[in-house]
């Protein structure tokens, strides 16, 4: 078993199908959980995936831009984290343990 | 020996990516976020990235998750996932969808694809043009030539991103320096 496992060629089909795992568990959980953190963790899954197959298509075509790109990914994920852990934050303050079901106050009251 | 290295770690990717989505804890679930965030780094260094190697470490199993963490922690654990069920289908449908997705991605991933040319010898991860320099110095010239103004955009975005945040974390109609609860919050 492990010799054949040891002898295969892993490429960027293989990075692809994996990311295309990693995007579904993180798009489901993303629809599923109701927790709002729970759910950032999710689109975090989500970029992952993505970044993953930027990187192995950067390797396959040998283009350094694909890691570039990758960067863009990280500094924007990083930024949305914050702005939205700060939302977060503001809306717990008014109500305590909210979860995204709870999120309402926009829906019309006499429907 | 690659590919042994390639399916422990995807093995690991997965089983985090799981825990994220099925525990019930939210710290539990910050933790293997850890785990698949590392193991995406490995993927990384086999994919020949050792800058996205560092980067990925650093900002996200270093500062998102424990940005996560702490917020985790400033709000209390609420592990209450719901109090009710407004949609009742919402959950079986959601798991439908990602296995369309799934078999999508599945299909295509079967095809032949990426057949686009080479990089030119400017842009190349592996040799190409002489005096390229290792892969730090060949993302570093792509991203301060190339991408010289996009990444101008990303310093302007991650400014507003920091003060968009203390806005909003501040409490509304109060001048900042007066509230000793968020003073601590900030710590």
């Amino acid at each position: 078993m492990m010799p054949v496992v040891a002898a295969l060629e892993i490429t960027t089909g293989y990075y692809v199908v994996l990311a295309a795992l990693l995007f579904t568990i993180g798009a489901v959980g993303l629809l599923t959980r109701r927790n709002v953190l729970v759910m950032f963790m999710c689109v975090e899954l989500m970029l992952n995936a993505a970044n993953v197959t930027f990187v192995a298509f950067a390797k396959q075509l040998n283009d350094i831009r694909g890691q570039v790109f990758v960067f863009f990914v990280l500094a924007v994920a990083a930024a949305e984290v914050a702005v939205g852990l700060a939302i977060i934050v503001a809306i717990f303050r008014r109500r305590r343990g909210a979860t995204a079901d709870d999120l309402d106050i926009l829906k019309d009251p006499t429907s | 020996m690659t590919a042994v290295v390639f399916f422990v770690f995807a093995a690991l990717a997965l089983a985090g990516a799981l825990g994220v989505v099925l525990t019930r804890n939210p710290v539990h679930s910050a933790l293997s976020l850890v785990v698949t965030l590392v193991s995406v780094a490995v993927f990384f260094i086999q994919l020949d990235a050792a800058l996205l190697v560092a980067v990925q470490v650093i900002v996200y199993a270093g500062a998102i998750v424990v940005l996560f963490l702490f917020v985790i922690m400033l709000l209390g654990v609420d592990t209450a996932d719901s109090s009710g069920e407004p949609l009742k289908f919402q959950r079986p449908v959601a798991i439908l969808l990602g296995l369309i997705v799934l078999v999508e991605l599945m299909v295509l991933a079967g095809h032949e694809w990426a057949t686009g040319t080479k990089a030119d010898a400017q842009h190349a991860i592996h040799g190409g043009a002489a005096g390229l320099g290792g892969n730090v110095e060949r993302v570093a010239r792509s991203l301060f030539t190339d991408y010289l103004w996009p990444f101008e955009l990303t310093a302007a975005l991650l400014v507003l991103a920091v003060v968009g945040s203390v806005l909003l974390a501040r409490r509304s109609g109060q001048a900042p320096g007066v509230e000793p609860e968020l003073r601590e919050g900030a710590e």
